[in-house]
C-alpha cells in the first residue's frame, strides 16, 4: 500500500476516534465536567493546540493529480496533501524576506511578489508552508512515540508491581540497565542501526523515554495492589488479569493522560535534538532550524527561516505544556470527585 | 446443628528478621451452620491473619505452614487456586473494615455488585441488575436505584459497608468473615449494620465469622466466642460462658478492664504491661509476661487444652492445675453497653 492512502486510513480513524470520543465525554458527567474546567483554565492553549491539530490533518490527506501544478513533473506524479495544493506552483528561484517582491540577493523580481508571508528559503520554498508541514511531523512524532511508549510502560510497570518477586526485579533490572546508558549515544546507536526514517526515530525514543514512566506505574500499581478493594475482589475470588484490567488500569487513567501530555511535549524537544545531530525526521521544526543556523551568519542576516521554525515549535511546546498543567489540576482524583 | 467449618492447628508463619514467626499458631476453633463465631482480641493479635488464612489470602511474605481448614469436609488448604478461587465469594464471602476504601473509586456500585454476582452465576447482566436490587433493598439502602449508578464517592460511610455485604452476600454464601465491619463507623451506623447483619443471617441461614475487638458488639451478636492473644486462641466457648464465666487471666482482665463493669470513681483496671512484639514472644505461655500468675512452667511449655465444660476450653497451666482465680466477668447482659 502507498504510504498516502496510509495516511488518509489513518485520518479517517482518527476523526471517527474523535467523535467516538466526544460521544464518551459527552455522555459521562465527571469526563465533560473535566473538559470544561480545562477548557475554562487553558482556552486559548487548547485553540492553539487545535490549530496545530487542524494543520497536521490538511496536511494528512493527499491524493495523486491535479490542475495546479501545471508543469511540475515531479509534483504531478506525487501525492499532494491539501495544504500542499493550497501553496502550490509558489516556488522563488532563491530567498527573498517576508512579502518582498525582489529576491533577497541581486534584486531580481518574485515570479509571485509580496505572496510569501515569511519569506522563501534558499531553495525558494515558502517558509510558511514549511513551517505548516512540520506540525504533521511534530504530532506524529509526539503521538506515535507516546503510542508505544506509555503501553509498554504500562505492560512492564503494572505488571512489576502487581506481581513483585522475580517479575520486579526482572523490569527493574531492565529499567536500571537503559538507565544506565547516556540516553543520547543510545537514541543515535538505534537510529544508526534502524536506519533513518520517521517510524524508526519513534521506537528510538519510545525505547529511551519509557522507563519514567514504568517507574511512576509500578510505585502506583504497589500502592492500589494493596488497597482494601484489591483485597475485597480477591475474596469475591475475582481473577488476576481481571483485577488487573478492571481495578488497577481504570485507576492508572489519570496518570497515564497527564503522561500523554506532557511526554509529548518533550519528545517534540527532543526530536530538534536529533535533527540538529543530523539525525532527525525530514520535514520537522528541528531540521529546520538546523539548515537555517547557517543562514545567521549571512550578511544581512536571513532570520526568517529560523524564526518561523522556532516560534511554530514554541507556540505547540508551550500550549500542549500549559494544557497538561491544567490538566494535572483537573484530573488530581480528589479535585475530580469534588466536580459532581 | 451440622459442623459448616473446622479448622484444625492452623499456622500461618511470617518471616521475621530471618525467623519464621506464627502469626498464626496452631488455631483449632469450629463454626457450625447459622452459628455466630466471635473471635476477639487486641490489634495485631493476629484475628485478621486467621481470617485471611481461611480465604488463602494470606499476604506475602507469609504462608500457611500447616493446619487444616474443613468446609462441608473439603480441605481448602489442598484446592487448586482456582477451585479456591470458586469458593472465595462463592461459599465463603469477607468484609473489610475500611468500607471507605473496600470500593473500587472508578466503577459505579451497581457495576461491582453485578461483577461479583456474574462472576459465580451464569445470568445476564440485566437479571443481575435486578438482583443487585433486590439485594440493596436487604441490607437497607435507601433510594436503591439511584445507587446502583452512584459512585463509591458519593455514598457516606455506612451506605459503602451497606453495598459491601450486600456484595458479599450477592452469591448467598455458607459462610461471611466480617472482619471488624463496624469499626470505621460511627455508634448509630453501628448498631444499624449490626442489628441488619443478625436478621440477614437468620433470612438466609449463613454463618458469620465475627472480628473485633469490642466485647459489646460480640455480647449482642455472638453464639460462641473465641479469645485470642499473640496468635494463639486462649480460651473459646459458648457467649455466656466466656463473658460470664472467664477462666483464662488474660480475658479475666480483659472483662475486668470494661467500662460498663468498673465500679464509678475508680480508676479503670487494666492489663500491666503491653503485648509482646511477634518478635520477642516468650517460648512458652504468650501472656506469661504479663499474668500474676506465670510460674516458671508457663515461661517454659505451651499450655495445652483445659476443658471445663464440653464447650469451653481455656489454654493455661494455672486453670490446669487449678490455682486459677475464680471465673470472673460480669452478667453478659451487664456487658453492653
Amino acid at each position: 500500500m502507498e504510504a498516502w492512502v496510509f495516511s488518509n486510513i489513518v485520518v479517517a480513524i482518527l476523526i471517527t476516534a474523535a467523535v467516538g470520543l466526544t460521544g464518551v465525554v459527552l455522555r459521562s458527567r465527571m469526563w465533560s465536567n473535566a473538559f470544561l474546567s480545562l477548557w475554562r483554565r487553558r482556552r486559548v492553549a487548547i485553540i492553539a493546540i487545535g490549530f496545530y491539530v487542524l494543520v497536521a490533518l490538511l496536511d494528512s490527506v493527499s491524493w495523486v493529480g491535479g490542475e495546479q501544478f501545471g508543469e511540475d513533473a515531479v509534483a504531478k506524479y506525487q501525492a499532494q496533501s491539501i495544504l500542499d495544493r493550497a501553496f502550490a506552483g509558489i516556488r522563488e528561484r532563491s530567498y527573498s524576506a517576508p512579502l518582498a517582491s525582489v529576491e533577497f540577493y541581486g534584486g531580481a523580481p518574485l515570479v509571485h511578489p509580496g505572496r510569501h508571508l515569511l519569506g522563501t528559503d534558499l531553495l525558494g520554498r515558502d517558509v510558511l508552508h514549511l513551517a505548516l508541514k512540520g506540525a504533521r511531523v511534530a504530532l506524529l512524532i509526539g503521538g506515535l512515540t507516546s503510542l508505544i511508549a506509555i503501553p509498554l510502560a504500562l505492560l512492564f510497570g503494572v505488571s512489576a508491581g502487581y506481581f513483585g518477586g522475580r517479575i520486579d526485579d526482572f523490569v527493574f533490572f531492565i529499567m536500571s540497565t537503559l538507565a544506565s546508558m547516556p540516553g543520547l549515544l543510545l537514541l543515535i546507536t538505534l537510529i544508526m542501526v534502524m536506519g533513518k526514517s520517521t517510524f524508526s526515530v519513534c521506537i528510538a525514543l519510545a525505547v529511551t523515554g519509557w522507563v519514567g514512566f514504568c517507574r511512576v506505574s509500578r510505585g502506583e500499581t504497589i500502592k492500589l495492589r494493596e488497597l482494601e478493594y484489591i483485597s475485597a475482589a480477591r475474596a469475591l475470588g475475582v481473577g488476576e488479569m481481571r483485577i488487573i484490567f478492571r481495578h488497577i488500569l481504570p485507576n492508572l487513567a489519570h496518570l497515564v493522560i497527564i503522561t500523554f501530555v506532557l511526554m509529548f511535549s518533550g519528545l517534540v524537544l527532543s526530536e530538534a535534538i536529533l535533527s540538529w545531530l543530523g539525525i532527525g525526521v525530514d520535514g520537522s521544526w528541528g531540521q529546520m532550524i538546523d539548515q537555517a543556523r547557517d543562514e545567521l551568519s549571512r550578511d544581512p542576516i536571513v532570520w526568517w527561516n529560523i524564526s518561523a521554525a522556532g516560534s511554530a515549535l514554541f507556540g505547540l511546546i508551550l500550549a500542549v505544556n500549559f494544557v497538561g498543567d491544567a490538566l494535572r489540576d483537573v484530573m488530581d482524583p480528589r479535585t475530580l470527585r469534588e466536580g459532581e | 446443628m451440622s459442623r459448616l467449618l473446622s479448622v484444625e492447628g492452623l499456622t500461618t508463619r511470617f518471616p521475621l528478621a530471618g525467623v519464621h514467626v506464627p502469626i498464626v499458631d496452631e488455631s483449632t476453633f469450629a463454626i457450625d451452620r447459622g452459628e455466630v463465631l466471635a473471635l476477639v482480641g487486641e490489634s495485631g493479635c493476629g484475628k485478621s491473619m486467621t481470617a485471611l488464612s481461611i480465604m488463602r489470602l494470606v499476604p506475602k511474605p507469609g504462608r500457611i505452614h500447616s493446619g487444616r481448614v474443613e468446609l462441608l469436609g473439603r480441605d481448602l488448604l489442598g484446592l487448586s487456586v482456582t477451585e479456591m478461587r470458586a469458593v472465595r465469594g462463592g461459599r465463603i464471602s469477607m468484609i473489610f473494615q475500611e468500607p471507605m476504601t473496600s470500593l473500587n473509586p472508578v466503577m459505579r456500585c451497581g457495576d461491582q455488585v453485578v461483577e461479583a454476582i456474574r462472576l459465580h452465576d451464569e445470568v445476564s447482566r440485566k437479571d443481575a441488575l435486578a438482583r443487585c436490587r433486590e439485594l440493596f433493598v436487604q441490607v437497607g439502602i435507601p433510594d436503591p436505584d439511584a445507587r446502583l449508578r452512584a459512585y463509591p464517592h458519593q455514598l457516606s460511610g455506612g451506605l459503602k459497608q451497606r453495598v459491601m455485604i450486600a456484595m458479599a452476600l450477592s452469591t448467598r454464601p455458607e459462610l461471611l468473615i466480617a472482619d471488624e465491619p463496624t469499626t470505621a463507623l460511627d455508634v448509630t451506623i453501628q448498631a444499624q449494620i449490626l442489628r441488619q447483619l443478625l436478621e440477614l443471617r437468620r433470612e438466609i441461614g449463613m454463618s458469620i465469622l465475627l472480628i473485633t475487638h469490642d466485647l459489646g458488639i460480640v455480647n449482642e451478636l455472638a453464639d460462641r466466642v473465641a479469645v485470642m492473644y499473640a496468635g494463639r486462641i486462649i480460651e473459646q466457648g459458648e457467649r455466656t460462658d466466656v463473658l460470664g464465666r472467664a477462666l483464662h487471666p488474660y480475658t479475666q482482665g480483659l472483662l475486668r478492664s470494661m467500662p460498663a463493669l468498673a465500679t464509678p470513681g475508680r480508676r479503670l483496671p487494666e492489663i500491666p504491661g503491653v503485648v509482646p512484639s511477634p518478635a520477642e514472644w516468650p517460648m512458652g505461655c504468650r501472656f506469661a509476661t504479663r499474668c500474676q500468675l506465670a510460674e516458671d512452667r508457663c515461661r517454659r511449655e505451651v499450655p495445652g487444652a483445659t476443658a471445663r465444660s464440653d464447650n469451653h476450653v481455656a489454654s493455661c497451666h494455672a486453670v490446669e492445675e487449678g490455682r486459677a482465680q475464680a471465673p470472673a466477668g460480669g452478667e453478659p447482659e451487664g456487658a453492653a453497653r
